[in-house]
């Protein structure tokens, strides 16, 4: 059954965008950390994106993408009014939440999107929630407002320094995370969703802290449901796949290194698939 | 009919795409017989008085009437003999392990040369135009009105699931099947490739179910969407779960996770599922591989052996670790794979898979074996020969040593009875599973088996579903 997008914002042009679909299925068992799969004509590939915002009363999911490649570029040419040919979910398992006290939410990018949907899983559950969130520069900001909502602190980095701390979303949560020990408060948890970089940086930055973090990891999937192995990351000692297992997982314990190298797997036949869109659009 | 013994005519070939052709297309290898080679073969059979072939077929296909009817010409009552017990024969007559089934148990069979029934049953299935949906399904013109106030769901779309929905639905009762994938079939439609099984078959299948008032959910991940307890909180008072073994089981070595190292289920579904070799056309990429290797014996390595040749690599390797006696593919798949040029490197297990400093494989270290005593299961256990490694050049290994039971909905039903292997436990005469009402059938129950044995399982469970429920009225 297609789903139709009822509304589409367009948080930076061309280049995010965010979608509220009607499917009420999916709403009224979404949790935070889920995500879903969609896919977008008969020929096309199975993406997965994180679902960023729910409201089981409406019977709508939100989406937030960045456009990378030939599917999230074809994502970007639907608008509100048109449907998406397939969409399964809600996938992964559920964010851990429990009062743990405080919880340091780090969103990058687009993470910054999915980090919201967790954070404010975190605030429900009575746990006192800063979210610590970086981009480039100002504009490339995403979420600021509605994470103003949910959150006790926002704390902002940009590369430029055209908004809060210049430099990067680590130095900031170090910072944070300073202050909080110094003031003797006990910090629960630390949740990182962004560029795998980003991800790995927050992981070595805690470790010697002792601080319990979790990543949310975006391997390639396919079938998303299990059937694959394409998502699989080491975690410890152990194989996991992303998209059954995870997607989160203990931060301190995955191979950052292999999941970065996998992720370029096909990275030749993704740039061949963009140009072959290109064409295409051109022709039409 | 003749039955002179001393004059038993060869078994007639069915005519092939030409391998050196067919290695270039993903077209059906095998273009099936004639009318006139179909009645030649029919009537190479015996008629025996106690036929033994019948026996063999684990849903009971009557073989010799069906056969007779062919050779008599009487291609629509065929037809309707097979589909008393056979919903999918135009499937099973092409991907059914024949030699282990219905031809290893005809008494023709010591000859080297059985009837080639499943060649036939293919025949009538492709031939016969049937005029109503009640017809295709199950062989009868007219089916009872289907009752809506008693519905079944189905998870699952595989042959199981499909086989049970059109049984329930020739008794008038509802079926909704739930498929997680987008589009419906299980291992036909994600595994198998177009070359073995084209995809048209599966989707006629599924058209005809539809006419017969199944309804189909796509995208709905039992556990996920809903739970079992959701369904029967909306009404359906029977539950079917038909949800295959489809987790690929790795095998745990080093370098398992470099760049260029696929399960078969990955590689399979990127192909078939997805439509990869059209890639792109289509969006799903496809590894392209040069030097290939393909580790496991059975069907699914034979499948992505071919499928690799199929996309342009230069040379296919099948590493087993027994010899070929052993290997447990359909006998007409491996000889498919060596005609088209697939080369097997036997007695030879992987150790580790090695890289470069991208983390992209370039070579496959492999253990020489030798065979050993007789296992359990009664082939010889294969045992490594000391200090004899070497290593295969490789750029795409492709895994295909077994897979687990579908996890999801097993892990969201706690209360679900599995046994030590992980599968779910039922009835065996009625497939029930511990909790009421809820059945299971096809591999989810058996481990990975063949298309066949989980449509029996579907047919089984379908039975004792519609007895129920019509006896509740
Ligand atoms: C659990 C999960 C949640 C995600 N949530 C979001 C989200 O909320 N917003 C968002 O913008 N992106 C999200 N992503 C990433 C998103 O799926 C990819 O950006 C998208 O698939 C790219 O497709 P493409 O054709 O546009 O680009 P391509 O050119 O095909 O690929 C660009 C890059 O995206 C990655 N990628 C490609 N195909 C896949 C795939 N099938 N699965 C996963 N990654 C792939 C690869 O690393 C690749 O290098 C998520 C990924 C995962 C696994
Ligand atoms: C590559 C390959 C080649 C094979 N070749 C042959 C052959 O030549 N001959 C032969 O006889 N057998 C062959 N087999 C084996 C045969 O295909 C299987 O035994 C048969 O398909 C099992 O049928 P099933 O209905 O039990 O499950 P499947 O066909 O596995 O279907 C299960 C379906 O359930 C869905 N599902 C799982 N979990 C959920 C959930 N939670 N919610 C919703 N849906 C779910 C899956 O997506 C899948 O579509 C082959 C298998 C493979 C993989
Ligand atoms: S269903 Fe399979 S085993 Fe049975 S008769 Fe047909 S081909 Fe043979
Ligand atoms: S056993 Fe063989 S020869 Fe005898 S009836 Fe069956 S198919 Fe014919
Ligand atoms: S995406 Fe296939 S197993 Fe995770």
């Amino acid at each position: 059954m297609a789903v139709p997008i009822l509304h589409k914002r367009k948080l930076i042009p061309g280049r995010v965008s965010e979608l509220v679909l009607e499917a009420p299925q999916i709403a009224a068992k979404a949790e935070p950390g889920n995500f879903i799969i969609l896919r977008l004509a008969d020929d096309g590939e199975r993406i997965p994106l994180t679902i960023a915002d729910t409201d089981a009363a409406k019977g709508t999911i939100t989406l937030v993408y960045l456009v990378v490649g030939k599917s999230t570029a074809h994502l970007e040419t639907f608008e509100a009014g048109d449907t998406i040919l397939d969409v399964c979910g809600p996938l992964g398992r559920p964010t851990h939440i429990e009062p743990v006290g405080t919880v340091l939410c780090v969103g990058g990018g687009t993470g910054i999107a999915a980090m919201h949907h967790i954070a404010k899983g975190h605030q429900l559950a009575g746990n006192h929630v800063v979210s610590v969130i970086g981009a480039r520069s100002e504009d490339l900001l995403l979420f600021e407002k509605e994470l103003t909502a949910i959150s006790a602190e926002v704390l902002v980095a940009t590369d430029d320094g055209s908004r809060g701390h210049k430099g990067l979303v680590t130095e900031v949560l170090e910072q944070r995370i300073q202050q909080g020990i110094e003031a003797g408060e006990s910090i629960g948890e630390i949740v990182a969703v962004g560029p795998v970089p980003m991800m790995r940086a927050v992981a070595e930055l805690t470790r010697p802290y002792g601080i319990k973090t979790t990543v949310s990891l975006n391997s390639i999937m396919v079938d998303g449901i299990g059937m694959c192995g394409s998502c699989r990351v080491t975690v410890g000692d152990a194989v996991r796949f992303a998209c059954v297992d995870g997607p989160e997982f203990d931060a301190h314990q995955v191979d950052f290194e292999e999941m970065m190298r996998r992720q370029c797997t096909f990275s030749e036949q993704e740039k061949l698939s963009y140009d072959h869109f290109c064409r295409k659009c051109h022709h039409d | 009919m003749t039955k002179k013994k001393s004059k038993i005519l060869p078994r007639r070939s069915m005519p092939m795409q030409d391998p050196a052709a067919r290695v270039g297309n993903f077209n059906e290898v095998a273009n099936g017989y004639s009318l006139e080679l179909a009645q030649e073969e029919a009537r190479r059979c015996l008629q025996c008085k106690t036929p033994t072939c019948q026996d063999g077929c684990p849903v009971e296909v009557d073989c010799k009437r069906f056969i007779r009817e062919l050779a008599e010409g009487q291609v629509e009552q065929a037809f309707r003999t097979i589909k008393e017990t056979n919903s999918l024969p135009a499937v099973c007559g092409r991907v059914c392990p024949q030699e282990n089934q219905c031809e290893g148990r005809c008494k023709l069979r010591p000859t080297g040369q059985p009837v080639a029934i499943g060649r036939l049953e293919r025949y009538v299935a492709d031939a016969f135009y049937a005029g109503t949906a009640c017809e295709a399904t199950v062989g009868r013109e007219d089916c009872p009105m289907i009752r809506e106030d008693l519905r079944v769901a189905a998870i699952g779309s595989g042959p199981a699931s499909l086989t049970l929905a059109g049984y329930l639905a020739a008794q008038g009762v509802k079926v909704e099947v739930f498929e997680a994938l987008h589009l419906p079939g299980g291992v036909l439609s994600y595994g198998i490739p177009e070359f073995r099984l084209p995809k048209s078959i599966v989707r006629t299948e599924v058209e005809t179910l539809k006419e017969q008032g199944v309804e189909f959910h796509m995208n709905w991940v039992g556990g996920k969407t809903m739970t079992v307890g959701d369904l029967f909180d909306q009404g359906f008072k029977a539950v079917f779960l038909g949800l295959g073994a489809g987790l690929p089981r790795f095998m745990k070595l080093p370098g398992e996770n470099l760049i260029g190292v696929f399960s078969a289920n990955e590689y399979l579904t990127r192909v078939n599922l997805m439509g990869g070799y059209r890639f792109p056309d289509y969006d799903t990429p496809v590894f392209p591989g040069r030097k290939v290797t393909v580790i496991g014996g059975g069907n699914v390595a034979m499948d992505a052996a071919r499928t690799a040749l199929r996309l342009g690599a230069e040379e296919v390797r099948i590493v087993y670790r027994r010899t070929q006696e052993e290997m447990p593919a359909r006998l007409e798949e491996l000889e498919h794979a060596l005609e088209e040029g697939v080369q097997l490197e036997i007695l030879a297990c992987p150790v580790a898979f090695q890289g470069d400093e991208g983390g992209r494989l370039t070579s496959m270290r492999v253990q020489k074996m030798c065979l050993g005593e007789p296992d359990e299961s009664g082939r010889c256990r294969p045992m490594p020969v000391e200090d004899e490694a070497y290593d295969l050049e490789t750029d795409l290994a492709i895994i295909a040593v077994g897979s687990g039971p579908n996890q999801i909905l097993l892990n969201a039903t706690p209360n679900l009875g599995l046994n030590s292997r992980g599968y779910i436990e039922v009835d065996q005469e009625t497939l029930e599973t511990n909790m009421p009402m809820v059945f299971a059938g096809g591999d989810i129950v058996t481990g990975a088996a063949t298309v066949v044995e989980a449509m029996g399982a579907g047919r089984q469970a379908g039975k004792e579903i519609s007895r129920r429920l019509l006896k509740q009225g």
